[in-house]
């Protein structure tokens, strides 16, 4: 137990990784949900099929085969274009790059699902009203289209976030400093590792509570103008 | 790529898939019949029972797999008591602890799951049953599980592929499945591409062929509510 107290920052400092992976990983996988949703409700044969290779590909294979694949794989073939185009010392990708990439990378293609069946749940009249009462496509969207999906997307996206947040667990496999990598060395030098490993997941449902709770509070604001 | 290197360790691969089959396999049967009790101890509130449910799916529900896999793996051998007692030549071993953990994680899943498809359940059909005079165990076998269990299909086969996916961490232990065998693969030869890329193939067969199987076997337990054609 005092083990355990003396590495309480290094824990914290851990958590704090976690935590930010999971931010930036959850930003790039919403921008990449908006793009796919946006490809196959707008887009074009090519954008549709694009779109559809992405969950298709991220839906059949494993996250931690991906991220190995973006990590060794990604290092040797950034290296061999750094040669190619004549430097001498290559590029490294570091774990946290190849973390945030492919956890944003898989949950963007679940996103592109929940922001697409959010879109398809407004009603089509909405958008023809704002049309046909003069407003431009640009602000249809921003005034009339994105506060409705929001309500719809919500839940779905709530949900992903706590999926996400331990997604994040396999970052210490390629080395990152997350704090189950942190909690992982501290246990097995000072061989304590289930006191170790019992604390990461103690902080694990603080934070997946945590979310819960905000996420909750969200959704009583969005709805606020009568349920969706 | 060297595709000959993949061809010469095929069967090593093959033997991984089967790895992996066997364990998420085993791990989803033995996870399916404790979410079973779960989920029945759920929604009928018995009383202490459903505090330790309640908590167990909390625990497991929160947390990541892979944590729960250190824990285990890794974890239990701090005790002396434990490594004296008599489940130690099991626990020891990476792939009782993977069955453990995976069996363990995805009942708590697919308690939730059934949860929620046996409250979703038309209250008529319940009350129907009672009216006949079906003791509550027989109730729950012809009626309530039933139902449930049609209910919760399509959930339920996205839990068997997050449980596939979810297994490729067993690797991290020293297990050979398809990603382990991937692994070992890139570690012999000093190659990067190989192993991986064999691997995210083979999860992607693997893949295609389960979501194929629920989707027959969806098709064929929903018959009942399919549309049906219009007479001519």
């Amino acid at each position: 137990m005092e083990h355990l107290i003396a590495y309480g920052p290094a824990l914290l400092r851990g958590t704090g990784l976690t935590v930010t992976v999971a931010l930036c990983a959850m930003l790039l996988a919403t921008l990449l949900g908006a793009l796919g949703a946006a490809a196959k409700i707008a887009g074009g044969r090519f954008a549709r099929g694009a779109a559809q290779t992405y969950s298709t590909l991220v839906r059949g294979v494993p996250e931690l085969v991906l991220m190995l694949l973006a990590f060794y794989g990604g290092q040797r073939l950034v290296n061999s274009l750094a040669l190619l185009m004549g430097y001498e010392r290559g590029f490294d990708i570091s774990p946290f790059a190849a973390g945030v990439g492919v956890i944003g990378f898989v949950y963007g293609a679940y996103m592109t699902e929940t922001f697409r069946g959010a879109w398809l749940a407004v009603p089509k009249g909405q958008w023809e009203a704002a049309q046909a009462s003069g407003m431009s496509p640009w602000l249809t969207l921003r005034r009339i289209m994105a506060p409705q999906v929001m309500r719809h997307a919500l839940p779905g996206y709530a949900n992903i976030w706590l999926v996400l947040i331990k997604a994040t667990a396999i970052v210490s496999i390629i080395g990152l400093q997350d704090v189950v990598n942190i909690a992982d060395k501290a246990g097995k030098s000072l061989r304590e590792p289930f006191t170790f490993f019992l604390a990461v997941m103690a902080i694990f449902l603080i934070l997946t509570s945590l979310s819960g709770f905000v996420f909750r509070f969200i959704e009583k604001r969005v709805n606020r103008g009568g349920a969706a | 790529m060297n595709l000959d290197l993949i061809f010469r360790h095929a069967s090593d691969l093959l033997r991984g898939v089967w790895t992996t089959l066997w364990l998420t396999g085993s791990s989803l049967a033995i996870g399916l019949a404790l979410a079973t009790l779960c989920a029945v101890i759920l929604t009928e509130r018995i009383p202490v029972l459903d505090w330790l449910v309640r908590a167990f799916v909390y625990v497991f529900r929160g947390t990541p797999l892979l944590v729960q896999l250190y824990l285990v793996y890794y974890g239990l051998s701090q005790f002396p008591e434990i490594r004296r007692s008599f489940l130690w030549p099991w626990l020891r071993e990476p792939w009782f602890c993977a069955l453990l953990v995976f069996s363990l994680n995805t009942a708590a899943y697919t308690a939730e799951i059934l949860r929620g498809a046996i409250s979703n359940l038309r209250r008529g059909e319940l009350e129907a049953a009672v009216a006949y005079g079906m003791s509550p165990v027989t109730r729950l076998r012809r009626i309530t599980l039933p139902a449930a269990f049609r209910q919760a299909l399509p959930q339920y086969s996205n839990e068997v592929v997050f449980m596939l996916h979810g297994s490729a961490i067993a690797s991290v232990i020293t297990i050979q499945d398809i990603l382990g065998v991937g692994r070992t693969i890139n570690a012999r030869y000093y190659v990067t591409y190989e192993g991986f890329v064999s691997a995210a193939v083979l999860y992607l067969a693997v893949t295609f062929v389960v979501v194929a199987i629920f989707r027959r076997l969806e098709k064929r337990l929903m018959r009942h509510l399919a549309p049906v054609a219009a007479p001519r």
